[in-house]
């Protein structure tokens, strides 16, 4: 039997114990862990970290999401909630995320299907493991280069006078250019989809690989189909990967505004390019209320799909 | 309001390390490094605009920061520029959000800000500028009455948006409040400017295009594209709706909130109707849009036109000079700033630079892509006749013009679109601005942007 199988053989056994495993050994065994100072110390690197790079910036945010300001960059030091009242009195904040969580929940569709498919294969197709190992490395080599440079190779591909219509056109398929295919919101869902999918894979992967295969046997012996293997083993089983896999592709799409802007060529609006215009002419309080309302948005989906699934006993398994 | 000038520009960007202007001088930055040092002793008989003011040990271990976007701070003419004066000049390119945000937030980690009128204003009020001393330029004389006293050959220049002669002066170095007339101190010193309209496709449009409501014309319908960068692209917008007869604007550059309604209202029902192929934000993108066949018609950027053709695409630059009160350029003019943090040597060596800017180098090195400079007059001792003749003079040319990288850009006898620099100037009706209704209208384009 291979290391790997030993491995996913002895969910609780010690033979797993992976580096994720000391993170999270500080909460599970927190009843007889070090006690007061010393607990602090172990979070200290971290906090130090957090607290300067993370919390005081967006406490900052916060205080300037209240404050009044002239319209012309300065900020005045008066309490108010009208920021907050004007991003939520305007039809314009309902249709920014509209159109956001349209895009990404297409794209979490795109990727999860993609994703999930593809580490399906690699585990339970790709019989050598290193095989299995080299293809799921062979995914990453697109992202060896920018996003940006990734997401404009599309536009020379999609174009009217792009290589998807000339091949079209020239076979007798088309008569006319698909203008849909660039400038659209097809177009962003399509370069979404294409840098995010190793966002879904890498977990998916990493769920499906240590699904024990005696189970997937033991019931194929029972008599159960291809079918119910997958519906009672393998999508419960990998659960966790596609939760995790969620987490980075939808918040990675909600918070993003550059893909929006150049794929649909500046058709289409998302709720952080329209922070990004009224940055750009210093409207910072109406900005920082956008941004803290975006924040509690995408930390309440991100805490509804963590109520789905025990991320912190997957990562310490 | 053109960023990425460089990036795109046919030229790739190593040509800049190793250009060949017409004095064929070498500004490669090893040589500007080392003619730094060595010029540092000499500095007084090398410089172009003398150097009495400062000790030579002094000023070899001065920087200037000047930062602002790519199509007006050149590294090109930094390298010149510390090459000439003996301290370090030093380009940083932002776009123009990132650098009013910039200078605003940030103010001391730039020494020479690089403005349009309405930064100037916003700058202004937040006072992180020092007001500069006019008596200390030397050729303030002879910039361009358009900036200085806001007319030019005895007309006024439009007011609407913030005219540069508008944010140009201040009461007192320290002044945060814009001053109406000449004062002897000034928020900002003109550099390079130019009058934006449309490009379009001769091939594919059979007729001249010289009025702005043709970017809106339903025949054009899917082949069209505007500029996305709100406080101009309204103005754009503005320009074709007043165009075709539709609305009489008080101020397109300052609209009043039903203004700011009808444009918006009407853009929508536009890009709904599918006038709109898309939208643009750098030059980059508009030339690409141009050259990929996407669109037949947008607003664009003169050296955007130039960058097209030389991709041997045919492409107009429509001249759309003022008639019956409608049509006319939108003008934008960048120049530099002072900061506020600026003081002795630095602020000496500082106006040494404001100085040589204005001293022709650059304007000739401008006006090789399409720009102007405000001091013409220095400028043309930098430019060939030909090149004089075709930039400024829209004759056509008698020899190959070359960019400023030295790459042929134009075929002899070609002739520049929208004719003579006075021309252009002169058609002017508006200018780049920041509205005081400027939230509200960044709301309602992100609503012409969602819809």
């Amino acid at each position: 039997m291979t290391a790997g199988t030993t491995d996913t053989l002895s969910a609780d056994g010690p033979s797993n114990r992976s580096s994720a495993e000391a993170a999270s050994s500080k909460t599970t065994a927190s009843s007889s862990g070090p006690s007061g100072g010393m607990a602090w110390l172990y979070v200290s690197p971290l906090v130090l970290v957090l607290v300067p790079f993370f919390i005081a910036p967006i406490f900052v945010v916060l205080v300037a999401s209240f404050l009044e300001h002239d319209g012309f960059g300065g900020m005045l030091p008066h309490f108010t909630l009208a920021n907050y009242a004007g991003v939520f009195s305007a039809d314009l904040t309902w249709r920014l995320y509209l159109s956001t969580v349209k895009f990404a929940a297409l794209t979490w569709a795109g990727t999860l299907v993609l994703g999930f498919w593809i580490a399906y294969f690699l585990v339970f197709h790709v019989r050598n493991q290193l095989l299995a190992i080299g293809l799921f490395l062979l995914c990453t080599v697109p992202f060896w280069t920018s996003n940006i440079i990734r997401m404009i190779s599309w536009i020379p591909l999609l174009g009217k006078n792009g290589l998807v219509n000339s091949i079209l056109l020239s076979t007798g398929v088309i008569h006319q250019p698909l203008e849909f295919l660039l400038f659209s919101d097809f177009a962003v869902v399509v370069a979404y989809v294409h840098q995010l999918t190793i966002f879904m894979i890498v977990p998916i992967f990493n769920a499906m690989s240590r699904i024990d295969k005696r189970t997937v046997e033991a019931a194929l012996d029972a008599g159960a189909s291809r079918l119910e293997i997958m519906r009672y083993i393998v999508v419960p089983l990998s659960k966790n990967g596609i939760a995790l896999g969620s987490i980075f592709v939808l918040s990675i799409v909600m918070g993003d505004f550059f893909v929006v802007k150049v794929m649909s060529g500046g058709g289409s609006a998302s709720i952080v390019s329209a922070l990004f215009e009224d940055i750009a002419v210093l409207q910072y309080p109406p900005a920082a209320a956008n941004a803290v309302i975006l924040l509690i948005v995408v930390v309440t989906m991100i805490a509804l799909i963590l109520r789905t699934v025990d991320v912190r006993k997957e990562i310490a398994r | 309001m053109k960023e990425k000038l460089e990036a795109s520009d046919p030229t790739p960007a190593s040509k800049t390390d190793a250009s060949v202007t017409n004095s064929g001088v070498d500004v490669s930055r090893r040589t500007v490094l080392k003619s730094a040092a060595a010029l540092a002793g000499v500095a007084g008989t090398q410089a172009i605009t003398g150097f009495p003011l400062i000790w030579a040990q002094d000023i070899k271990n001065i920087e200037l920061r000047h930062v602002g976007v790519s199509y007006s701070v050149v590294k090109a003419i930094g390298d010149q520029a510390s090459k000439d004066l003996g301290f370090k000049v030093t380009m940083q390119n932002l776009d123009t959000s990132a650098a009013i945000n910039r200078f605003v937030t940030q103010p001391n980690t730039v020494d020479i800000a690089d403005v349009e009128g309405w930064q100037a204003k916003l700058a202004t009020k937040r006072g992180v500028l020092q007001g500069i001393e006019v008596k200390k330029i030397k050729e303030f004389e002879n910039i361009l009455p358009i900036f200085t006293k806001g007319e030019f050959s005895g007309k006024v220049v439009s007011r609407q948006g913030i005219s540069p002669y508008e944010a140009m002066y201040i009461s007192k170095p320290d002044a945060t409040e814009l001053h109406e007339g000449v004062t002897p101190w000034a928020t900002f010193l003109p550099q390079v400017y130019n009058a934006d309209s449309m490009g379009y496709r001769p091939d594919l449009i059979k007729k001249e295009i010289t009025e702005w409501k043709e970017l809106i014309n339903p025949a054009y319908k899917g082949k069209a594209a505007i500029l996305d960068v709100p406080a101009i692209g309204i103005m754009d917008a503005a320009l074709c709706f007043e165009s075709a007869g539709e609305i009489k604007y008080g101020n397109k550059g300052n609209m009043t909130k039903s203004e700011i309604d009808f444009t918006i209202n009407r853009l929508i029902e536009l890009k709904k109707q599918g006038q709109f192929r898309a939208t643009w934000t750098t030059f980059d993108q508009s030339v690409q849009l141009m050259a990929a066949g996407e669109v037949i018609i947008q607003s664009m950027w003169s050296p955007a036109v130039a960058a097209v053709r030389v991709k041997g695409m045919p492409c107009i630059y429509a001249p759309v000079n003022l008639k019956g009160g409608k049509e006319g350029y939108r003008g934008w003019c960048n120049g530099m700033a002072l900061m506020k943090h600026l003081s002795g040597k630095k602020l000496d060596a500082a106006y040494e630079y404001l100085n040589w800017y204005l001293s022709g180098w650059q304007g000739g090195f401008v006006a090789r892509y399409g720009y102007y400079s405000p001091v013409p007059s220095t400028a043309k001792k930098f430019l060939t006749a030909n090149e004089w003749d075709y930039w400024y003079e829209g004759k056509p040319a008698t020899a190959e013009i070359l960019d400023p990288y030295g790459v042929p850009m134009e075929k002899p006898g070609a002739k520049r679109d929208g004719g003579s620099f006075i021309e252009r100037v002169t058609n002017i009706s508006c200018w780049n601005t920041l509205m005081d209704e400027a939230q509200y209208m960044n709301k309602r384009w992100n609503d012409f942007k969602a819809a």
